[in-house]
């Protein structure tokens, strides 16, 4: 049930008038629901929403987040999650309920500068975010490349079920990092394909909202289409489930237009097969 | 007494426009790399540069308030924004300005969804002709949006004034120093609210009131330019959706 589909809003927008929940980015007045930030609405049975198209991250509970280790006091560690609010990775968590400052060295096991992959539990309106690493795949990144994208992007290059991602890992024979916030690393065997995949996640974040960029990002990798279909069916890299678990809650956002052939939506279909 | 003809019989003024023109406003989102957000507006002979960072950790720390964001803006004039070499250091004006600008953007901004942490606003003027801090406000608004902070509404200002007893929307610097009163007002669009209205001059109560009405009728002018200039950043070609129009026009 779409009361409407795709509309693009600036601060101060009215999207829909009458009696909906509104979900994120968006505000209450009266009888209607108004945008707060530059973006696409969307209505979904949940209620109304805005996906933005700027904005820095902030964090939410649940979220893989890829952050930088910058210094230690006693207990944690402070990490810098590229937000405006800096997180923190108790001690206790990495080392077990019977840490001591006195017995156990904490730069042994993280020192300033290291990246770890790691998922916020607990943030709210009083406190800096806190982290944990006690999950398979969380820990210490131990080589690749580093890159920041916009986190409003990462959903995009993530893609249905982790379609767009996946992709771009096969053609370049690389294995992505992706962090909520928008912190990528890129580590695999040669150079060409690290650049090329730099290129299409680029792409992707300067063109994110527009349509056909599935095809865009495949003409740049030249990958054919049906192989890439057999490919992702059988791709079971554990990569895979840590960012897939995180996307499903953004699977929504992706609902671009391109990928609304799941959704019933003929006009658009057929549009989508027109245009080159 | 020689007194300069702002207004002659065809209802000219000094730069040709009629009273009830606004100067040619162009606007461009997005220019500074380092930013969140920026924006670049030229308001007839203004130039003036916005940059927003924000929300960011604050600094001191004790400034930082527990519940909402905290909104610093600086608004500074070059040295050669005017024609003679203009002192570096903040004057009064320019003092009076940032708070005013402050107070201007802070009803737009939710602030309470972001608790200790700030954004800041700088404000430089490049070239100055009268109204900046009108046009300040507005690409300040746009910059805002620009970094993707929740606002309730766009800011959109714009001064109207008195000139040989007329009332006249937009006055330039000219008229601003040998006119009788400017009006400077900040206007939330959607939410139909002001949130700067500043009087420098006489005007009586029937001139006030139709002042601030022209002056109103500009922002929402202005607030059409903000759009134009947001939509065409971010959406490019793209026609809008409608909820009436069932088929999307791909570019």
């Amino acid at each position: 049930m779409l009361e409407i589909k795709r509309k693009y809003v600036i601060p101060g927008d009215v999207i829909i008038e009458g009696n909906y929940k509104p979900l994120m980015n968006v505000i209450r007045k009266e009888n209607s629901i108004i945008a707060t930030r530059i973006g696409i609405a969307e209505s979904s049975k949940d209620g109304i929403k805005v996906i933005p198209l700027s904005g820095i991250y902030i964090p939410r509970i649940n979220d893989i987040v890829i952050g930088k280790i910058i210094d230690n006091s006693s207990l944690s560690w402070e990490v810098d999650i590229n937000s405006c609010f800096s997180a923190h990775l108790p001690a206790q968590d990495v080392f077990g309920r019977d840490f001591s400052p006195a017995r156990d060295d904490m730069k042994k096991r993280f020192a300033p500068g290291d990246l770890v992959t790691t998922r916020i539990i607990a943030f709210d309106r009083t406190r800096d975010p806190m982290l944990t690493i006690q999950e398979r795949d969380l820990g210490r990144i131990s080589h690749g490349e580093f890159l920041k994208i916009s986190s409003t992007r990462v959903p995009r290059l993530i893609g249905k079920r982790g379609s767009m991602i996946q992709t771009i890992e096969q053609a370049t024979q690389t294995k992505i990092l992706i962090g909520q916030n928008g912190i990528l690393v890129v580590s695999g065997k040669n150079d060409e394909g690290i650049s090329l995949a730099f290129k299409a996640i680029k792409m992707v974040e300067e063109e994110a909202h527009t349509s056909n960029l599935t095809q865009k990002v495949k003409d740049l990798l030249n990958v054919k289409d049906e192989l890439q279909q057999v490919e992702s069916e059988n791709n079971s890299s554990g990569n895979n489930e840590a960012y897939i678990n995180s996307h499903n809650e953004n699977n929504s956002k992706t609902n671009d237009v391109e990928n609304n052939n799941d959704t019933n939506n003929e006009i658009t279909k057929t549009s989508s097969g027109d245009s080159s | 007494m020689n007194q300069t003809i702002l207004v002659d019989e065809n209802g000219k003024r000094t730069d040709g426009r009629s009273i009830d023109e606004l100067r040619e406003i162009k606007l461009t989102v997005g220019i500074l790399k380092n930013a969140n957000g920026s924006a670049f507006i030229e308001f007839g002979k203004n130039k003036i540069i916005v940059a927003v960072y924000g929300p960011r950790e604050v600094h001191p720390k004790h400034m930082a308030q527990p519940d909402k964001c905290v909104l610093r803006c600086r608004y500074h004039m070059s040295p050669f924004s005017t024609d003679t070499r203009k002192n570096p250091a903040p004057s009064r004006r320019e003092i009076e300005i940032s708070k005013v600008m402050r107070e201007a953007l802070e009803p737009a901004v939710v602030l309470e969804d972001y608790p200790r942490a700030a954004i800041d606003i700088f404000v430089e003027v490049l070239q100055a002709d009268g109204g900046s801090r009108c046009a300040g406000i507005t690409a300040a608004s746009v910059a805002l949006a620009d970094a993707g902070i929740n606002m309730r509404d766009l800011v959109a200002a714009c001064a109207a004034g008195k000139i040989n007893d007329k009332i006249v929307l937009d006055i330039n610097d000219v008229e601003d120093k040998e006119g009788s009163a400017d009006m400077p007002v900040a206007y939330l669009p959607n939410l139909e609210k002001i949130s700067l209205l500043q009087l420098d001059g006489v005007l009586t109560q029937s001139q006030f009131t139709e002042c601030l009405e022209k002056a109103v009728q500009g922002c929402k002018m202005v607030y059409e330019i903000q759009r134009k200039a947001l939509m065409e950043k971010y959406f490019g070609n793209d026609i809008p959706i409608d909820e009436e129009t069932s088929e999307e026009v791909k570019e």
